[in-house]
Order: structure tokens, then C-alpha cells, then sequence
């Protein structure tokens, strides 16, 4: 037990009105741990603290009865016995009745009857004495917000959890409800207590019960929130929401249908309202209403119900005319929110009514009057606007109608359908009389707009009911009226509407019939088949006509687009109701024809078209998309011989299309539909297959887009496989490789030492790799940059030891597959180690230490040095310098390859860049008197050189689409760019002050130019003060040749980034006489606008400097600025008015200086 | 100083909808009339809270430039013959467009031929350099123009 000295403190700190809130806080918990410990029993605790809870004076009195019922709060899941339970709850129940010290009593009470069963809970006879004292003693309304909130949800608690106990006191308790609610207006409380209404009249749901009587003085209170508006909009009152407290309003009126006759006239009054959003309520309300009160109480409002519907949607609809979809969806009309109530409401009618409201509506003489004067309106182009709306609200009324149950569209039917056929010039009678209409039928004059509107409108409802989901067990559609209806026109019906997609007048009233048309040839293609309604021929019939709009009509964008979409959907229809015979009439007709229709090098419809066509049908279902893409692959392979056997010139740019259509979209959508990877498979082995059949080429070397898309289809093709397809397609490649002339010439470089100056020469002579090897080299690349890095490699070596050997050849993509081969090669190879297996160690050795790095002068290569002895290569006697700067490249791509995986050896390669920027200046003493002739070209070739190593710093530190990506599967190892940069900015920058030789210094400038802008800003910003005289030296460097404009703007683009940002502010202070210097000189940049608008927005920034610093520079800045507002370019000139703003106004006003 | 507003009830217009520029990265943008009156067109009249665009005062129209010569000419249209407040729109423009145009070009102020009573008096005034000056030094003038040109009312 605990020493009492110990916890009563706590009380007495509690009961402390000067202690702060966390002290009290902090005893209660101190408390209460001890009583859920069993270090203190309840009776010790109330014993002990007698005196707080029966002392005269209020305050402390409210205090301790407080700190009773919170502790009681926080031991709520601790078995109390029932003698304690009782002689509290007695206790709070007496409480009750002394107002000052009401709060303790209300919590203690409520913390009591919240206890679940096994803690131990209050019995019903206490509950009464509960409800009995809050009756009697509780002025609800005069408390405050708090206390009436704890008050609500004590009467919630006791409605809830007790319903037994509080059901006797019957009148007394709805009374006493009513004067507790009577006037609240705070939200909180409001949703307290519309639910505590909401429980009562589930108390008492007998229509003779207590409730009955009270109905009408309990709606009278209620009645008045009707609707819930909030004046005060965003104040105070957040935590609940006008939808939340509307809702809560709308279930209470709900809740029991003895409000019905107080309520629903409320309802239809507040119809009558001129404010939008009380419309709105009200049917909402209704709606809701009518659901839960039954048809009974509602078929006396019935017609005023109707009446009013009809006023919203059909005498003044409030429509707006939508610009976007056009005639796309109902007519370019959009729905109101009360037009979409009032259809909500009239549904709910119709399903309810069971046949009575139904009537209602078609015995209504204006929608009769409506419908019989559709004559007037032949023309779309003479309906006027208002009278469009009534079509649209007709229209809708209809779908409502007949899409809520089988009955009502069955009357539906026989009321209307007749006559909107015979408008049409059909007959609903039996199907034989409309065999008249001939396959060409064309509708006498124009055909009624009206009666077609609302035909289609009836069908797409029609479709509806079929496809909703609710109808179970499956009614036999077949036999009813409707059915039988629609069956006897069906085939008339599509004749009639494909007259309309064959009439040619290009006109836009024309756009309103071609739209209905197809939407009804739509609608009718989409009914299941077992319903009969639509035959099989009518079927046929209708695709075969959607099919020849898209294989003829392709001019007509807005048919065709509209044709296309219809076919669309019934594909995705198909796909998600199959139905074998429908099914089989789709492959053949549609999906047959888009097969040969891409298979066919019939060039009457565009490439283009064709392979929209052929993926959008595909993407409607798997099967068919497989289909679409036998297709593909046939098309693909039969230009691919043309361009490769005969060299046809024509097929090369269909076949650009073909590939780069099928990199972008069907693999993708292979992908993402979580597909097969046998497509992509066989696509990447069908492409070496043809390059396997044709040992030579007939092409020009210029196709180069063919290569560049062919490559880009097969790394995509190749990225979305599996390792073992992956492994199947290497392979492949290399059975290709190993038999071809690639080879020969490769053996003739590498291998013994003695023949590699000969080897060199070879490949000069072999400049023109003849093309078929090309194309094998650089698909062989490709395959290489999207393989996973789990992909077993066979002959790993050899392909390292050929891209080696093709690279120095100038072939850029192998440098890339090189970089992605170091990238992802396991560390360590596990299992039993093979001779060819390849690891990346070992790869890195051979990269490294093979022999075109090497020394060809017989210099000694020492094992374990770790810098790649390039320089030793420009000794060479034969022109070396070209080769030197392909290595670089190589070296470039490797060296970003080893960096995003986080490999050491990447320090090397950035060693051998640097030395190779900067050997300019040790030049000289080398001994090349050998060949004086050639030392011209060199020092171009040499310069050339430089500049290459540092353009590598862009390739390392930029993100590549065409490898080294997500993509490809790369290896990323997260911020490897700022720890390059890290590691690298301060070798660059002591480099730059070690030379002074302009040439390496201005290569030095590039590449710290390459490496900020690709370097995140966050990382740049920390060093902001080191580097901004770097980049402005870079800056300085580069404006004077026209090359450098993009590295100029992108290194314009990180300053301005420091600029904006707070910290960086900070740190240019002291530099923003050099950067407003600089950026003066660039807002005159001749050779590109973007850099003149930087360079000027820079300036504003530079306006935000500390007032001390920037003052002395204003003038000379409005003097540039008086410059650039003559600039040729609008833009500049716009950002110079803001700047000379900005720096004018820091003085004053004026723009004299 | 005046006996309640000289026009009370203006007629106002809607403004025009911005025209968004494209981009031609390879041809020179020359000053246009667009240009200039992009820049004036929300100008606040000095009587109401209306931009002068809203109430007719200036149009596309009313402007010409001529970039080879360097000449920009404003011609503008007071709301009522008799307007005192003329002098001040021509201010309010010609200090606007003082920040806006390199110091080559000349800017001419006028007001529409017969649409004011003193329509000779108030073209003189307005393009006379030291008259303008002066009236700039004016501080109670110069309040005006300023709360015209910076004026967030719109």
C-alpha cells in the first residue's frame, strides 16, 4: 500500500486552482497509476479525500469531484466491484443536482456508464435514478458549451448503451429531451443531439408510442436548422463540417416516418426557396426521406413530389452548357446540382412506388404535349436553346425511369417507344414490316433530332438496367414487353442510324447526328446476347460498319475518332461480359481486319492511324492485344527484310514508326497489365533472327534512326524480361556475333602484344565496320545496357574484351554497355568459379589493365598502380589523339557505370580525367620532335582531347535515358551525385589555382561547370561561399565561345538558385559585387534569350541583398537595365521593367542617378 | 477643391483578356502596341476605382510606335468633355512609361482629337517636358499619380 503523504499531494495539487493544467494533468496520472497498480484502493482514495468532496466551498468541492470522475475516466478498463460501482454512480447521481460543481458529476457519470459489461457495469435501476435525476435537476441550456456537450453525450451514452432502463420513463424523457435541445446552436452539440433524436425515435417506433404525441413539438424544434447554413463561416467552428452536421440533420428526419407529416411539407416549402443550395437540401432530404418513411407515407405527396421534380428539371432547368465535351455527352448540357438531386429523388420515387409514381409521370400532359410536338423540331439546327434543355431533361426523365426497375421500363415502352419509332419511320409492330428499309436506306429528308436523341438516351438506360449488378436472381429479360420491343427494331434501328454516319455533309449540325448515330450503333452492339434483343446479324453488321468507318473514313476526324472510341467500348464490354458467340463475331470482324490491316503495306491509310487503331482495340482485352501484336511482329518483320535485303528506302520509315510504337506503347502496356514476357522475348529474338538470315545489308549508313529506334525497342524489350529470357537473348546475340565478321577483325587487335600497333592500323582501315557489324555491335550494346545484374553473362570476357575493342573505334554504345556491364556485375562470382564467368573485379582488371590503355613504347606497365597510365598512350607514334579522346568517352561512361554503384575505382578514372585536362602543361618537354608534321594537327586534336575529358564529368554526372537508369535496372546507389561532387569540387577548385594557363583553365571551368549543375542544390548550397567565385571565374571562362551557351545557363540556373534561397543570401553577401558584375555582362549574352532573362531575374534576387552591401552597385545596375529594356526580345524586356523596379525602389522612387 | 466628382457615373467596361505571348525563340519581338499598352491598361483613374481600360479611357487602338524612329504615341480618350482630370491620366502615362522604354524613345501623350473642350491646351501641357516636371514636383500632384500608378483598389 502506498503512503498516503505520497498521493495526496497529488490531490491537493489538483485541487490547487493556481496549479497549472500539465500539473494537474500530471497528478490524475499519478493517481490513477497507483489505483490501476492496486498500490491504493478506491474506498482508501474516496476515505481519504472525503473532505474535498463534501466541502462547502464550490470550487474546491468542483475540484474534487472533478479529479474523482477523471480518475474513474482513466480507470475504465480496471474491474471495479459492484458495491463500489454503485455507491459512486449513487454518489454522482445525487451530484447532479448541485449545480456548482456540476462538470465532476456529469464526467463521473459518464465514465460509469461507459464501462463495458466484464469490468463491471452500473445496473439498469441506477440507470434510471441517473436519468430520473438529470431530468429533474439538469438546465440543460443554461450551461455552457462545454458542459452541454458533456451533457448531450451523457443522454447519447444513456439512450445507447441502456435503451431497457430508459424506455419506461416514456413522456418524461422525451420531454425532457425536447427542453434540453430546445434552441442549441452550437455545432458540436447539434451533433449530439440530432443523434440523440435519431436514437429516441428508434426507442419508440410504434405510431401509437409516447413518441407520437411528442412528434410534432420535437420537429418543431428540429424543423428550424432546416437547412444547415453556417453565417460565420471559417471561424472557430472547423472541427465540424456544414456536410457533416447536414448529414446528421437529414438521419434524424429520416429516423422515424412520424415526422413524415411535418416534415415533408418543410421539405416541398423549402423547394420553393430562391437559394440554390436549400433546393439542393431539400430533394436530398427527400430523397433520403422516401427511402426510409416507406411508400405509404409518401403516395399523398406523390403529385406535388412530381410537379416539383418537374419544375427543377423540365419547366426551369437550370443546365449549363458545358464548352468541353461538346456534343460527347448529353447534348453539351451539364447537370445542376439540383437537377442531379431531383433525378436522384425521382429515382428513389420510382423504385418505391412500385408502379403509382410511374404512371404519374407518363399520364403528365406536358411531358405528352413534349413529346407529341417533337415534330416541330426536325432540324437540330432549328431547336432552339430552351427547348434543347427540355429534350435533355426528357431525356433524362426517361433514362431514370427506365433504368430504375424492369417494370417501369416496361411501361416506359409501351407508352413512348411506339411513337418515337414511328417518328423515325419504324414500326415497333413485328419485324418483318420494316424490311423495307434496304441495306442503303436513306432517312427521307432530315431525320427527327428529337426522337432521335431520346431513342438512343432509351437505349443507353435500357443498358444500364441489363448491366446493374443489383437485379438478382437474373430476370428473363427475353420475354419482357421491352424486349420484345426493342427486338422487332433492333435491325431497322442500325439501319437507321448508319444511314446517319453515311451522310457526307460536313456541316456542325451534322457533328450532333453523326454522334447520335454511333452512340446508338454503340448502345446496341453492347447489349448482352442472350437477351435476343439485338441478332446476331444486326451485331455483325453494326462492327462491320464502325470497322469501315475506320478503315475508310479517315478524313473525317470526328467520325473516325467517334467510330474508333465505339469499338473501344465494346471491346472493354466484351472483355468484362464474354460471350462466346459475340465474342467470335469481334475477333473475325474487328480484330481480323486491324490484323491484315497492319500486316498489309497498303499505304491508303497512314501509319500512324493504323497503329492507333490496331492499340487501342489491343488494350480492350489481353486476347486481343496478343493478336494485335502477331500482327505487329509480322509488320515489323516483313519491313525489316525489305530495308535489310533489298534496302527498299520506302519501308524505313514506316519502320521507324512500327518500332518506336511498339517501344512506347505495346510494351508498356505489356508491362503494366502484368503480361507475359513472351512478347518481348520473341520480339528481341525475331530481330536477330533476320540479322542471322541476312549475312549482308543493303543499307546506307545514314539510316541511322532505323538503328537508333531498333535499339531502342530492343532495350526496351529486353529490360522487360526476366533473367532467364534475358539470358536467352544474349545468347542469341552471341551465336550472331561469333559468326560474323566482327570478329575477324577484333582478333586482329587484341591477343599478342607484338601486332597491336598493326591492330591499331586495322582499325583505321576498318573505319567503315561494315554496317551489318554495326547494327550487330550496337544491339549487342543494347541488349547489355537493360540486362538485370542478376543475368548470367556466358562469355562474359569475350563481350568485355569486344566492347573494349569497339569502343576505341568511336562506337559510343558500347562505352554505355561497358559502364552498365561494371555497374551491375556481381561483386563476387558464387558456385563453382569458371574460367569465362565474369565478376567485377576481374572486369575492372581487364578494363584497366587492357591493352589499349597500356603503354605501347614498351614503357613498364607496374601491376598495382592505380592510375591508368593514359598518358603513355600519346606516345604512340600513329596519330593517337582520336582514339585517346574515344577512350575518354569509354572511360566517362565506365567511371559513372562504377560511381552509381559506389565502387572505389571510380577515384582512378576522375584521376586519369583530371591528369588528361590538365597535361597541356607539361606538353612541351615531351620528346615528340619525331613527327614535327604532325604536331599541328595534334595540338587541335590534343585540344580536342582535353575538352572530351572534361565533357566526361557530364556524362558521369547526369541522369542518361538511354542507360545507366531505373529503366535499365541499374544499380543506384542514393546520393552518389553529391558524394562525387564532394569528393571532386576540391580537386578542381586547387587545380584552378595551381594553372594559369588559359586552355586548362578554361577546361577546368567546364567541368566544374558540368559537375555544380548536375550536383543537387541542397549540397550546393552548403558550400555556397567557396563556390560562387569558382562559378563566376566559369562564368567569365566560357561567355566568349558560342559552344558553351547551354553549360553558361545551366550554371546561371544554380546561382540563381543560391539567390533565392535564404542560406545561400547569406552566403554571396560578400560576393554580390563580383556576381552583380558578372550578371551585368551575361543580361547582354547575344546567343540565347534564356540567359539574358536568368541573368536579369538574378538581378531582382540580387535586390533582396543586405541594403549595406548592394547600395553602391545600383546605379550601375540601372544603367544595365536602361540597356536590356531595348532588347530585342519581349521577355527580357518585361523582367528588365521588374529589375529596374526592384533597384529603384531601394533608394526611392526615382530612377535618377 | 472640387464640388463632389466631375463625372459621377461612369460607363464601365469589361476588360479585354490577356493576350499569353508564344515564344519565337528565332525572330525579334518589336515594341508593340500590345506591349506598351499591357503596361498602362491597369492604371487607376483617378476619380474611381477602375482601371482605365475598364472604362475606355485607352485601347490596342489608341497606340501606335514607330521602332525605327523611336516614337510611341499615346492618344487617349477622357470619360466627359469637360474633364479635369486629363492632365492627370497624361501624368499618370507618361511617368508609367518612363521606367518602361530605354531613354531613345520619344513618348507623346494626346488626347483624342475632340473629345476635350481644351483639347489644344492639354496636348501642349502634356508634352512639354518642363511643364511635366514641375508638375511632378507638385507634391500633392505627385500623390495622386503615384496612387494611381500603385494603387491596389483593382
Amino acid at each position: 500500500m502506498a503512503d498516503p503523504t505520497q498521493w495526496v499531494k497529488h490531490v491537493e495539487l489538483y485541487v490547487n486552482s493556481s496549479s497549472t493544467a500539465a500539473q494537474q494533468e500530471a497528478s490524475v496520472d499519478a493517481i490513477a497509476n497507483l489505483l490501476k497498480n492496486d498500490l491504493l484502493t478506491l474506498e482508501a482514495l474516496v476515505r481519504e479525500m472525503e473532505m474535498y468532496l463534501t466541502t462547502t466551498d464550490s470550487i474546491i468541492r468542483s475540484r474534487g469531484i472533478l479529479l474523482l470522475a477523471e480518475l474513474l475516466t482513466q480507470l475504465r478498463s480496471k474491474r471495479l466491484n459492484d458495491a463500489s460501482i454503485e455507491s459512486l454512480i449513487g454518489f454522482f447521481t445525487e451530484r447532479l443536482a448541485d449545480w456548482k460543481a456540476l462538470r465532476g458529476a456529469i464526467v463521473g457519470c459518464l465514465s460509469l456508464l461507459r464501462r463495458k459489461s466484464h469490468v463491471g457495469v452500473v445496473t439498469d435501476d441506477k440507470v434510471k435514478a441517473v436519468v430520473q435525476s438529470y431530468l429533474q435537476n439538469l438546465q440543460v441550456q443554461s450551461l455552457g458549451q462545454h458542459d452541454r456537450k458533456l451533457c448531450f453525450q451523457l443522454m447519447e451514452c444513456l439512450l445507447d448503451r441502456y435503451p431497457a432502463a430508459v424506455r419506461d420513463l416514456g413522456d418524461n424523457l422525451i420531454y425532457g429531451i425536447c427542453e434540453a435541445i430546445d434552441g442549441e446552436r452550437d455545432p458540436q452539440c447539434l451533433m449530439l443531439s440530432f443523434r440523440i433524436v435519431e436514437i429516441l425515435a428508434g426507442l419508440f417506433p410504434g405510431p401509437s408510442g409516447p413518441l407520437a404525441d411528442f412528434a410534432g413539438d420535437l420537429f418543431g424544434i428540429l424543423g428550424c436548422y432546416f437547412p444547415i447554413h453556417f453565417t460565420h463561416p471559417k471561424e472557430e467552428d472547423v472541427d465540424v463540417k456544414r456536410e457533416e452536421l447536414s448529414r446528421a440533420l437529414m438521419l434524424t428526419y429520416a429516423s422515424t416516418p412520424l415526422f413524415a407529416p411535418f416534415s415533408i411539407p418543410l421539405l416541398l416549402e423549402k423547394l420553393s426557396s430562391s437559394l440554390p443550395l436549400t433546393k439542393v437540401e431539400s430533394f436530398k432530404y427527400l430523397s433520403y426521406c422516401t427511402s426510409k418513411y416507406g411508400v405509404d407515407r409518401m403516395a399523398e405527396h406523390f403529385e406535388t413530389l412530381w410537379s416539383s421534380v418537374k419544375d427543377a428539371t423540365y419547366v426551369s432547368p437550370q443546365t449549363n452548357l458545358s464548352t468541353e465535351v461538346g456534343f460527347m455527352s448529353e447534348m453539351g448540357f451539364q447537370d445542376s446540382d439540383i437537377m442531379k438531386q431531383a433525378f436522384v429523388l425521382l429515382q428513389e420515387l420510382v423504385q418505391q412506388s412500385n408502379g403509382s409514381f410511374i404512371s404519374l409521370i407518363l399520364d403528365d400532359e406536358d411531358i405528352k404535349i413534349f413529346m407529341n410536338s417533337l415534330n416541330q423540331y426536325e432540324d437540330f439546327d432549328n431547336i432552339p436553346i430552351d427547348i434543347r434543355q427540355r429534350l435533355h431533361a426528357v431525356g433524362r426523365i426517361i433514362s431514370v425511369c427506365v433504368n430504375t426497375s424492369i417494370a417501369s421500363c416496361n411501361k416506359v415502352f409501351e407508352s413512348f417507344f411506339p411513337l418515337l419509332m414511328t417518328y423515325l419511320g419504324l414500326s415497333v409492330a413485328e419485324p418483318h414490316e420494316n424490311s423495307c428499309l434496304a441495306e442503303d436506306y436513306n432517312p427521307p429528308g432530315r431525320l427527327n433530332f428529337g426522337a432521335l436523341y431520346l431513342c438512343v438516351e432509351v437505349l443507353s438506360a435500357c443498358r444500364y438496367l441489363v448491366g446493374s449488378d443489383e437485379l438478382t436472381p437474373i430476370p428473363d429479360f427475353a420475354n419482357q414487353t421491352w424486349c420484345v420491343m426493342l427486338h422487332n427494331v433492333s435491325k431497322s434501328l442500325a439501319t437507321v442510324f448508319v444511314s446517319l454516319l453515311r451522310s457526307n455533309v460536313a456541316e456542325n449540325s451534322q457533328n450532333a447526328y453523326i454522334c447520335y448515330g454511333v452512340k446508338g450503333l454503340q448502345n446496341l452492339a453492347m447489349f448482352p446476347g442472350s437477351l435476343l434483343a439485338v441478332s446476331k446479324s444486326t451485331y455483325d453488321s453494326i462492327l462491320l460498319k464502325l470497322m469501315s468507318v475506320v478503315t475508310s473514313d479517315i478524313n473525317k476526324t470526328f467520325l473516325w475518332t467517334l467510330a474508333m472510341n465505339a469499338l473501344v467500348e465494346i471491346g472493354s464490354f466484351l472483355d468484362k461480359c464474354p460471350d462466346s458467340e459475340r465474342l467470335s463475331s469481334y475477333e473475325s470482324i474487328v480484330v481480323e481486319k486491324i490484323f491484315s490491316l497492319i500486316s498489309s503495306d497498303d499505304l491508303t491509310m497512314p501509319v500512324s492511324l493504323k497503329l492507333q487503331a490496331a492499340f487501342e482495340i489491343g488494350a480492350t482485352g489481353i486476347n486481343f492485344m496478343l493478336r494485335v501484336v502477331e500482327g505487329l511482329d509480322e509488320a515489323i518483320s516483313a519491313t525489316l527484310s525489305a530495308v535489310y535485303a533489298h534496302g527498299n528506302r520506302k519501308s524505313v520509315e514506316p519502320t521507324i514508326k512500327l518500332l518506336e510504337y511498339y517501344s512506347n506503347k505495346v510494351l508498356p502496356w505489356f508491362h503494366k497489365s502484368g503480361g507475359s514476357e513472351e512478347i518481348p522475348l520473341n520480339f528481341a529474338l525475331s530481330i536477330w533472327d533476320k540479322i542471322e538470315n541476312n549475312r549482308s545489308f543493303n543499307l546506307d549508313s545514314l539510316e541511322n534512326e532505323l538503328l537508333d529506334a531498333t535499339m531502342m525497342a530492343m532495350k526496351q524489350a529486353v529490360g522487360s524480361c526476366s533473367e532467364g529470357s534475358q539470358e536467352k537473348i544474349i545468347n542469341k546475340a552471341l551465336g550472331v556475333l561469333l559468326s560474323s565478321n566482327c570478329l575477324e577483325w577484333m582478333k586482329s587487335i587484341s591477343g599478342n602484344t607484338q601486332s597491336e600497333v598493326e591492330g591499331l592500323q586495322q582499325i583505321h582501315k576498318l573505319d567503315s565496320f561494315a554496317i551489318r557489324d554495326e547494327w550487330i555491335t550496337s544491339l549487342i550494346a543494347s541488349i547489355v545496357i537493360a540486362l538485370c545484374p542478376q543475368t548470367y553473362i556466358q562469355n562474359g570476357k569475350f563481350i568485355l574484351q569486344f566492347f573494349i575493342t569497339t569502343l576505341l573505334n568511336g562506337h559510343v554504345p558500347s562505352a554505355q554497355a561497358l559502364g552498365s556491364l561494371v555497374n551491375k556485375l556481381p561483386l563476387k562470382i558464387t558456385g563453382t568459379p569458371l574460367s569465362k564467368n565474369l565478376c567485377l573485379d576481374e572486369a575492372v582488371d581487364m578494363i584497366f589493365h587492357s591493352c589499349i590503355w597500356t603503354s605501347y613504347n614498351g614503357s613498364t606497365y607496374e601491376r598495382g598502380s592505380s592510375e591508368i597510365d593514359l598518358s603513355s598512350l600519346r606516345l604512340c607514334s600513329l596519330s593517337p589523339e582520336s582514339d585517346k579522346i574515344h577512350a575518354t568517352i569509354g572511360l566517362a561512361w565506365i567511371g559513372k557505370g562504377l560511381l552509381m554503384r559506389g565502387h572505389e575505382k571510380v577515384k582512378d578514372i576522375t584521376m586519369t580525367l583530371l591528369n588528361c585536362m590538365i597535361s597541356d602543361g607539361d606538353r612541351g618537354s615531351l620528346p615528340n620532335s619525331k613527327h614535327p608534321s604532325l604536331v599541328c594537327n595534334d595540338e587541335d586534336l590534343h585540344h580536342q582531347l582535353m575538352k572530351s575529358a572534361a565533357d566526361a564529368f557530364h556524362i558521369i554526372m547526369s541522369d542518361s535515358e538511354s542507360c545507366l537508369n531505373k529503366r535499365y535496372h541499374a544499380t543506384i546507389r542514393p546520393l552518389y551525385k553529391q558524394r562525387f561532387s564532394n569528393t571532386v569540387m576540391p580537386i578542381l577548385s586547387t587545380l584552378m589555382l595551381k594553372y594559369d594557363s588559359p586552355s586548362i583553365r578554361s577546361m577546368l571551368c567546364r567541368a566544374i561547370a558540368y559537375v555544380v549543375s548536375d550536383t543537387p542544390l541542397t549540397a550546393i548550397l552548403s558550400e555556397a561561399k567557396k563556390l560562387i567565385p569558382l562559378l563566376l571565374d566559369c562564368l567569365s571562362m566560357m561567355v566568349e565561345d558560342i559552344t558553351n551557351k547551354e553549360i553558361i545557363y545551366s550554371v546561371l540556373l544554380v546561382i540563381s538558385g543560391i539567390l533565392v534561397d535564404k542560406n545561400g543570401q547569406d552566403a554571396v553577401a560578400e560576393n554580390a559585387h563580383s556576381i552583380v558584375n558578372q550578371l551585368i555582362e551575361l543580361t547582354t549574352y547575344p546567343h540565347m534569350m534564356v540567359i539574358r532573362e536568368t541573368a536579369v531575374q538574378c538581378l531582382v534576387a540580387v535586390s533582396e541583398l543586405p541594403h549595406t552591401r548592394i547600395y553602391p552597385l545600383r546605379t550601375q545596375v540601372l544603367r544595365a537595365m536602361l540597356k536590356a529594356l531595348d532588347d530585342p526580345k519581349w521577355v527580357v524586356r518585361q523582367e528588365a521593367v521588374r529589375c529596374r523596379q526592384a533597384w529603384a525602389s531601394i533608394a526611392s522612387r526615382s530612377l535618377h542617378f | 477643391m472640387t464640388l463632389g466628382l466631375i463625372n459621377a457615373n461612369p460607363v464601365v467596361h469589361a476588360k479585354k483578356e490577356r493576350v499569353v505571348r508564344t515564344e519565337d525563340s528565332h525572330t525579334d519581338d518589336a515594341v508593340d502596341p500590345l506591349e506598351i499598352y499591357d503596361f498602362v491598361r491597369d492604371i487607376r483613374d483617378p476619380e474611381h476605382p477602375y482601371s482605365l481600360e475598364q472604362l475606355s479611357v485607352l485601347s490596342e487602338e489608341s497606340i501606335t510606335v514607330d521602332e525605327k524612329l523611336g516614337r510611341i504615341l499615346i492618344t487617349f480618350t477622357p470619360t466627359i468633355q469637360h474633364c479635369s482630370m486629363v492632365t492627370v491620366i497624361g501624368l499618370c502615362l507618361r511617368e508609367k512609361l518612363k521606367d518602361h522604354f530605354p531613354p531613345h524613345f520619344k513618348v507623346d501623350i494626346k488626347v483624342a482629337p475632340g473629345s476635350h473642350a481644351n483639347e489644344e491646351s492639354v496636348n501642349k501641357q502634356l508634352n512639354d517636358k518642363e511643364r511635366v516636371s514641375a508638375a511632378l514636383e507638385n507634391p500633392h500632384l505627385r500623390q495622386l499619380v503615384d496612387e494611381c500608378l500603385y494603387s491596389s483598389e483593382l
